[in-house]
């Protein structure tokens, strides 16, 4: 010890900077630490709520992490039969599965169990909200365009992947509620023709229930899927450092810069404490509400089904599809069951999750805009983006309330076959209204925006003129809010040309009806010599 | 005199057992008891005698009252003989344990014909319901209202939960918060349904519900059930507040609006221009 700090003395002596200055040094001279934290610590992040709600995603999963490895300590993931003998009195004595019996246990017997099995549920159900909320908010600004696309496609897959976190840990207290959720599954599984139900004996090791699936779901649930959720995570964050991230449109925003704060100090401490606060929020949450209250469930018994059994709300719009499809669609054809009621709805959302996953590309072709994009889009100015968008929107909403169908009606003294019809109305036909809609107001906007650009805002004065004419006056825009809404870029349906043999193909055809139903009735931004004119015409 | 004394001894003699007979000393303790002892037992059979004539009385009084509250206000729809009519079902043989739900809930008189009777402030006093009741209960054997040991609470709480699970969650919801069924009719709550309520209605089966009799469940089991529901009802969720009990659909409500909501809020906040 103390020969090393003699040793030590000259060289910090030398340096001048103390015990930091050597650690630091010592550091480095190891690990070329320097040269990332200089290029990361001057790294510009934008300032904008809504960049922070994939934060939001990234800090719910530390959160989830940190519980799940707690309960993991506690958790027995068998299906063996056991006695429950533990503090709750409606369910002594009872048969249950060893999963069961100690999820009870870490609600009852386990100090700041049930905490924590509410903390990780509660932060569960926030991650997957929070993804969606990033995900639209990508979608509707055109943070997906080039060079984001593969960045989409990896946070979509992470989407999906948090869906499937959530389900299989729904699964796993083997109570009531995720018994009849795996019986679900087993029945959709079953409805593939052909190999449905050799798949189901795979999955669950014979005939439902079986013994097995919680074991197999367990190492899904904290193996596999966590490592492939880090790994993407990983990818995820690295894509967003090697694109830079994306700004609004505003005074001095370009393509080519970022305005916004350095990583170090200011944003470090800013996402720093954001991710207490977030933790604070789950915490607060969970000590004061409760969450899937299994000791109401009681073990899973195929026989009974409780009123009121739901996915968590991520599962939900599959559920809806499931309440929504109309019956009778199930016949026998060639010897076999055709369950049509249930392909129908597997197909209907297999097909639109893909399309959410490929839109970039779809979009890019139908553009042909190969530019790179790091200036966002108002949502206003991606008319027909923003149309789809919302015709999404509503659609997976419809399906989501769907599977509150039963609720909706004893809640708001509705029949149900009342709701359930009027939600598939507003699945089917709900989409084009949303389309239209949302396509008009954006119009509206870019009307109202190119107005303020050319003649300013209506500033509610009103001059009577010598000559008797009555006029407002109006106040011209400044220079740094003109920014803002002159700066998008400008497209134009895409001609179409013919190829190399003079000959126009189908797709060059689809493309160019698609490209001309995309911008027909887009609305230009404002030019310069517009607004020289204008302002002429004024003055 | 001797003459006169020699009779003394059978006197004496006789007197003997004059002493052991109602001359006794104790005689007139014994006269006491015995006379305490009928006149009690004769006063208490005399006043039981009358209490059950008074009840018999009463019971008569009752169902003549509770036959003139049930044409003044049910025979409009269940009939004058409470016999059924176009507008509602007969009531011969649905016994008092019935009437005791449907009006002692609310749910009769009906405000408005509807997909089922919704309850609401209960329309009678509790000496009326009973009238109303009597008078129903005489006129075919039914289900009774039952008995304090029936509904006391006392029973196996595991027990009890195993069978509503079975029995009752589909519709009920397996904490009791209620739950849809068709065409606008709905299983309600049972967060507040009182334990008398609730064997009534599992004996006679109302609006939609279907009668457990005895042999679907026993007597002891619907004691179970009940002890289960009381359980419930008397303890709050260990977890905090229980957001209805109404499952995933309002957890998930309440994180849309709360959760995302506070965080949206912070984020506004967090990422606010200093002034």
């Amino acid at each position: 010890m103390s020969t090393t700090t003699t040793a030590a003395q000259p060289a910090v002596n030398t340096k001048s900077g103390g015990f930091t200055a050597a650690a630091a040094n010592y550091l480095d001279e190891r690990t070329s630490v320097s040269t990332v934290v200089k290029e990361l610590g001057r790294k510009i992040f934008p300032d904008h709520w809504s960049f922070l709600l994939g934060e939001v995603a990234l800090y719910s999963f530390v959160v989830i992490l940190l519980s799940g490895s707690f309960l993991t300590f506690f958790f027995q993931a068998s299906m063996a039969e056991v006695v429950y003998d533990g503090s709750y009195v409606p369910l002594k004595g009872i048969d249950m599965s060893a999963a069961m019996s100690s999820t009870l246990d870490i609600s009852f017997d386990v100090r700041g169990g049930l905490l924590m099995r509410q903390v990780h549920h509660w932060a569960a159900l926030m991650f997957v909200a929070s993804i969606g909320l990033h995900m639209l908010r990508i979608f509707f600004t055109g943070a997906f365009r080039k060079p984001r696309e593969l960045n989409w496609v990896i946070g979509f897959v992470l989407f999906i992947l948090a869906m499937a976190e959530g389900f299989t840990g729904y699964s796993l207290p083997d109570d009531l509620l995720s018994g009849n959720g795996l019986r679900i599954i087993d029945g959709m599984v079953k409805g593939i023709p052909l190999v449905g139900t050799w798949i189901s004996f795979l999955l669950f090791g014979g005939e439902f229930p079986g013994n097995d699936i919680v074991g197999r779901l367990y190492t899904l649930h904290i193996l596999l899927l966590p490592a492939i959720v880090v790994a993407l995570i990983a990818m995820h964050l690295l894509f967003v450092v090697v694109h830079k991230h994306t700004q609004y449109p505003a005074a001095g925003h370009t393509n080519q810069n970022v305005v916004g704060y350095p990583v170090m100090p200011v944003y470090a401490a800013k996402a720093g404490g954001f991710f207490f606060i977030v933790f604070g929020v789950i915490m607060l949450i969970a000590s004061l509400v409760t969450i899937n209250p299994i000791w109401n469930y009681g073990p899973y018994d195929p026989s009974p089904v409780s009123a009121g059994t739901q996915p968590d709300w991520y599962i939900g719009f599959a559920d809806g599809a499931l309440r929504l499809i109309p019956p009778h669609l199930e016949f026998v054809w060639l010897n076999h069951t055709w369950s049509f009621n249930i392909l129908i709805p597997l197909g209907v959302i297999g097909v639109f999750i893909l399309l959410v996953m490929v839109y970039p590309f779809i979009e890019a072709w139908i553009t042909g805009d190969k530019r790179e994009h790091h200036l966002l889009d108002r949502p206003r100015n991606a008319a027909t983006r923003t149309a789809i968008g919302a015709a999404g929107v509503w659609f997976y909403a419809s399906l989501w309330a769907s599977a509150a169908s039963d609720l909706i009606a004893t809640h708001f003294h509705l029949s149900m076959e009342g709701v359930i019809h009027a939600l598939q109305i507003s699945a089917v036909l709900g989409p084009f209204a949303a389309y239209f809609i949302a396509k008009r107001v954006c119009l509206a906007l870019q009307k109202k925006d190119r107005e303020i650009v050319l003649h300013g805002f209506e500033s509610g004065r009103i001059v009577r003129l010598p000559g008797g004419e009555y006029i407002e006056v109006h106040q011209p825009v400044s220079e740094y809010e003109r920014w803002k809404l002159v700066s998008y870029p400008d497209f134009k349906p895409l001609m179409i040309r013919p190829d190399a043999r003079g000959r126009i193909s189908t797709g060059q055809k689809v493309r160019a009806g698609l490209s001309r139903w995309f911008f027909e009735d887009r609305i230009a931004p404002v030019t310069r010599t517009e607004i020289e004119r204008a302002h002429g015409g004024h003055h | 005199m001797p003459e006169n004394r020699t009779p003394t001894p059978p006197k004496a003699r006789s007197r003997k057992p004059r002493k052991t007979g109602r001359r006794h000393p104790l005689a007139s303790v014994a006269l006491i008891a015995i006379g305490l002892l009928f006149t009690g037992g004769a006063y208490a059979a005399f006043s039981t005698s009358t209490a059950s004539a008074a009840t018999d009385a009463t019971s008569q009084q009752t169902i003549d009252e509770g036959r003139k509250l049930f044409i003044a206000n049910c025979a409009t729809c269940h009939g004058m003989q409470a016999q059924g009519a176009d507008a509602g079902p007969s009531l011969i043989g649905v016994g008092a344990a019935s009437v005791d739900f449907q009006v002692g809930t609310g749910r009769m008189p009906m405000a408005a014909q509807g997909p089922q009777a919704l309850q609401k402030p209960v329309q009678f006093s509790d000496e009326d319901v009973a009238a109303l009741a009597a008078y129903i209960g005489s006129l075919a054997p039914g289900p009774a209202i039952p008995e304090a040991h029936e509904i006391d609470g006392e029973g196996d709480a595991s027990a009890g939960a195993e069978l509503f699970r079975i029995n009752c969650a589909m519709c009920h919801n397996v904490a009791g918060a209620g739950g849809a069924l068709t065409e606008g009719k709905f299983a309600p709550s049972l967060a507040e349904t009182s334990s008398k309520h609730i064997y009534e209605a599992m004996v006679t089966g109302p609006q939609n519900m279907p009668v457990f009799n005895n042999l679907n469940i026993t007597p002891e089991g619907k004691r179970d059930i009940i002890t289960y529901l009381k359980y419930l009802q008397t303890h709050p969720s260990p977890g905090g507040y229980e957001l209805g009990n109404f499952g995933p659909v309002s957890e998930g409500l309440f994180l849309w609006i709360f959760g995302i909501g506070s965080i949206v809020a912070l984020t506004v906040w967090i990422t606010a221009k200093s002034n």
